[in-house]
């Protein structure tokens, strides 16, 4: 069992704190049990149950830091870690940006869909049949699955030699499966991330991904060019993930992001898309919990980043929030978009023209001057016309900025929760509507 | 029960771990290894499993970073624990533990059964394996001639300021800049017999330059041109002879002087930023293996994965478009006939090279391409008899002890061209083109058709002559009309390896490093597109 409770982990960070020597001490330890079912060819193929735990000593002798991480935990290599943490802070020299560790902290309470013990300890029966439920999906719909599906529990905790103290355990289930087509010519994806496996559903999610297998079967070669598109949220995390993971105060008051100004400054305070656009990160929130503090130990709390269009915080590291004589604000976790009240089902009633586009994969930083990223849609691609969906259509090759992306914002679907196929993050997004989607080429992918 | 209290209450195989420094100065007593692991082979097969296989391993890296004159960070991680694979009722099963006492290591192995077992009812077909045979009590260590982990932090911390010095000097406002390095020690047993001890190390020297304008607000990065390598820290001892001269910037082969590509960076971010804008068409492309090792990895390498062919990652990297129908053709076109790919486990100072794969097999190379057409794939024991092969090609990998190990990539090679041709006479021969040095952004789709290139400096071509740099270029082409369009490679005196440290595979993902080699090679008629944008 590698989730140690509060006290436990308590107890072996104050022992391996004990061993220091420094000036200043600070243990991350964190843990993870987690059992998996990967399947392909409508059978099972790899599966395993991981146990694991890390220990990370950091030590400080004035402006000199070394780390060294551990996974044994009897009294001769904590101790042997934090000897080596102490030897690489002797080699190291003065760090002008170091910043003492941070003193006791208040945190506010877990959010109490973070962790699920069921979640956590799953047998392997149950996995099993909740693949079997997907399996059978594909058999009866005479389509190929492959899937994946894995529960995990674990725990992070850190502690210091200034009396800090932290704690956070977590339950996750995530499902994801891809169906196609005997003859290979339709592919359906469908996937979830959760904090509580009875919110899995692995029949209803493969049902979603066998319609839109079957309804890709007859794609046609449409020109590329721009194009009204709507994203379901699968496919619009894996762009904004680029932007709200982008809001760094440094980069842009360094001159060197796409939030810098010509003559210097940032646009921190201003309109950077449409004014419909609300993003905010926020721990406490029931749909997407988090963890209630960060890394380097800092609280994490409800941060608007982006309110009516314009950019509102900028995530600062302790040492840049010094420098700048500001709030150290630590970078986004759980982030929520707001969305109108419009289903996708409407968003596409309301469309003459346009594309349907249900995932993006692939997706890589091309300019990060206006952040272009570039990537394929994949899975179901949809022409709509005159509100609706007539064919599918032959996969893309985008180039395009979420910048102007949400510039060109036309309508807001309702939000829900959905997970980057990129980053694997969680994240509440709304399906959109966006004028001009740059497509540069056709693929023959299914 | 946590940790602490299983830690206490097990009994250890040996009195008491092994410290870092012990793992430094040699590793795990092989002894202690074989001990452990006749107790996963013992305890699985009393379970039930027909066959075993047991990785014992102990991971190191080591990260020096810095930014500016300033050492941001020294980080030393290691991690060690046991993975135990198993076959149950012909499913696979599989669990890892860190804990490698007795009793843990009899649970993981009861737990990985139980699994099997478990899974086994949504089987469609028995596990297949490959015959392999046992090779008894074996080693193999990367021929390193300088240990990174042995070098004094002081020396490693010494280099990069200066390379951080030397570009900022030249023009770079700001650089970061890093040694990685990293050692598996890896331990295979299984039941055929085997008993595999290796010591397995890399090296990723690399820096990211920026050059920044406040007054237009426009900034531009200039990456290091190294390569992560299967060598020790000799990487970054330079010797001229590893050195091609007479190119717009220097370019390296088996030795890196980081200092002088610094100087180059830090001059090459101000013309990048005063470059012209490239104008969208058709141009013939000499790649440098700087840039095309990446093209290789995502367009040759991944597409000739069996398990992606077969099916087996279409939940997420995808499936490949070299179908069995095109291998069992025998004529599948796949590039002109100057395209030869060999996919090599041995290669020196390669990133994949191993004596013996993670599940046993003594490791070779083979042809994926043979004159412009498909002739094999890459497989590991699972799935070798569906290509008809009565044994592995040794293709088997896991990032980890607490990771399974599955089909990943072995170094994959476009071979040089027979006939002498350097760089610059191939140059000579082009009237409008692009020369492309550095890799950057990449992406490919799920079956490896279409894709998208950039790289760290773009020179026009006129006439046979680099004319001047070019900016915002990216080429957008189809796997199989860009190698036929394939119309020279340079020889194998400009041969070079690229690679990465972080191909990233399966469910749970998985990295693992792979290099990838070739001569500057000219590609006719790729359609460039312009990659500039106002926001």
């Amino acid at each position: 069992m590698a989730i140690l409770s509060q006290e436990e982990a308590q107890a072996l960070m104050k022992k391996a704190l004990s061993f220091s020597k420094a000036d200043e001490c600070e243990i991350n330890l964190n843990g993870s049990d987690s059992g998996n079912i990967r399947y392909a060819r409508n059978s099972v193929s790899t599966s395993g149950a991981i146990s694991q735990t890390s220990l990370v000593v950091s030590s400080a002798f004035g402006k000199k830091l070394g780390v060294a991480t551990i996974n044994e935990y009897d009294d001769a290599s904590l101790e042997k870690a934090v000897r080596r943490s102490e030897e690489l802070a002797q080699l190291a020299p003065e760090n002008p940006e170091y910043v003492p560790f941070l003193g006791p902290q208040t945190y506010s309470a877990d959010n109490p869909k973070l962790f699920d013990q069921k979640t956590a300890e799953m047998e392997p029966k149950k996995r099993t049949d909740m693949v079997a439920q997907s399996l059978q999906v594909a058999k009866d719909a005479n389509l190929t699955a492959a899937g994946f599906l894995q529960n995990t529990g674990s725990f992070a905790a850190m502690m210091n030699s200034h009396g800090l103290f932290a704690y956070n355990k977590y339950s996750d289930i995530n499902f994801s499966v891809t169906l196609r087509s005997a003859d290979g010519k339709g592919s359906g994806y469908a996937s979830r991330d959760y904090e509580d496996f009875n919110d899995m559903d692995t029949l209803k999610l493969t049902k979603v991904a066998a319609q839109k297998a079957n309804g890709s079967v007859t794609a046609k070669a449409i020109e590329p060019g721009k194009y009204t598109v709507i994203l379901e949220p699968a496919a619009g995390i894996v762009l904004l993930e680029n932007l709200y993971g982008a809001l760094d105060a440094r980069s842009a008051d360094e001159g060197r992001s796409f939030l810098s100004k010509a003559g210097g400054g940032t646009k921190l305070g201003e309109k950077l898309v449409d004014e419909r656009v609300n993003i905010y990160s926020d721990p406490q929130d029931p749909r997407l919990p988090t963890a209630s503090w960060n890394g380097d130990g800092r609280p994490l709390e409800r941060v608007n980043w982006i309110e009516k269009g314009v950019i509102k915080n900028l995530s600062y590291s302790r040492f840049w929030a010094q420098k700048k004589g500001v709030k150290a604000v630590p970078g986004p976790s759980g982030i929520i978009m707001e969305g109108g009240d419009a289903s996708l089902e409407d968003l596409i009633k309301g469309t003459e023209k346009g594309i349907l586009v249900t995932r993006l994969w692939y997706i890589r930083p091309v300019d990060p001057q206006t952040l272009l990223y570039t990537g394929l849609t994949r899975d179901g691609t949809f022409y709509i016309e005159n509100g609706q969906i007539k064919f599918p259509v032959k996969n893309f090759r985008f180039n395009e900025s979420p910048v102007i992306m949400l510039n060109n914002l036309e309508a807001l679907g309702r939000t829900e929760r959905t997970v980057s196929g990129e980053s694997f993050q969680s994240a509440m997004i709304p399906p959109m509507k966006i004028r001009d989607f740059t497509f540069s080429s056709l693929s023959d992918a299914v | 029960m946590g940790i602490g209290g299983a830690m206490l209450k097990g009994i250890p195989v040996i009195g008491s771990p092994i410290s870092v420094e012990a793992a430094l100065q040699g590793g795990v007593d092989v002894a202690l290894k074989k001990r452990m692991a006749d107790v996963a082979l013992n305890a699985a097969r009393s379970k039930g499993a027909t066959y075993t296989d047991v990785r014992i391993g102990r991971y190191l890296r080591q990260f020096v970073v810095t930014r500016e004159e300033k050492v941001q960070n020294v980080v030393n991680t290691e991690s060690y624990g046991m993975g135990i694979r198993v076959l149950a009722n012909g499913c696979w099963g599989f669990a890892a533990t860190d804990k490698l006492d007795t009793d843990s290591i009899a649970k993981a192995a009861a737990a990985a059964v139980a699994i099997a077992k478990e899974n086994a009812r949504i089987q469609t077909e028995p596990v297949q394996l490959a015959p392999q045979k046992g090779y008894g009590e074996v080693s193999w260590k990367t021929p390193i001639e300088k240990n990174a982990f042995e070098v004094p932090i002081k020396d490693k911390v010494d280099l990069l300021l200066k390379v951080n010095d030397t570009a900022m000097k030249a023009g770079s406002n700001y650089i970061t800049s890093i040694i990685f390095s990293v050692n598996e020690q890896k331990y295979f047993a299984s039941t055929d017999g085997s008993y595999i001890d290796q010591d397995v190390h890399r090296i990723w020297p690399t820096f990211f330059a920026t050059k920044i304008d406040p007054k237009t607000g426009k900034f531009e990065t200039r990456n290091a041109l190294s390569s992560p390598r299967g060598m020790g820290y000799e990487y970054l001892i330079p010797k001229a002879a590893d050195k091609i001269t007479g190119m717009p910037t220097t370019l390296y082969r088996n030795s890196y002087d980081m200092i002088e590509d610094a100087g180059f960076a830090g001059k090459q971010g101000g013309e990048k930023m005063a470059a012209k804008s490239v104008e969208a068409g058709k141009y013939d492309l000499i790649l440098d293996p700087s840039n095309l090792w990446l093209t290789i990895h995502e367009s040759v390498g991944h597409p000739s994965e069996l398990d992606r062919v077969l099916g087996y990652e279409a939940n997420f990297a995808g499936t490949s478009f070299l179908t069995l129908d095109k291998w069992k053709s025998g004529k599948f076109n796949f590039g002109s006939k100057n395209v030869n790919i060999v996919a090599d486990k041995l290669q020196p100072g390669s990133l994949g090279a191993v004596g013996y794969d993670d599940e046993g097999v003594k490791c070779g190379q083979w042809d994926i391409i043979k004159d412009g057409i498909l002739v094999n794939y890459q497989t590991i024991r699972d799935q070798a008899h569906i290509i008809g092969l009565n044994a592995s090609q040794g293709c088997c990998y896991a990032d980890a002890w607490s990771d399974v190990q599955f089909q990943r990539m072995p170094n994959v090679s476009l071979q040089p061209g027979k006939a002498p041709l350097t760089p610059s006479d191939m140059i000579k021969n082009v009237e409008k083109g692009i020369y492309i040095v550095g890799d950057s952004s990449f992406s490919i789709d799920q079956q490896r058709y279409n894709f998208q290139f950039s790289g760290q400096l773009y020179y026009e071509v006129k006439n046979g002559k680099i004319v001047g740099m070019l900016n915002d270029v990216a080429y957008q082409s189809n796997t199989q009309e860009f190698w036929n369009s394939c119309v020279a490679v340079c020889d194998k005196s400009d041969y070079r390896l690229g690679g990465s440290f972080f191909d990233g595979k399966g469910q749970p993902e998985q990295v693992s490093a792979v290099s990838h080699g070739s001569s500057t090679a000219r590609f006719n008629g790729v359609n460039i597109i312009n990659t500039a944008r106002k926001i």
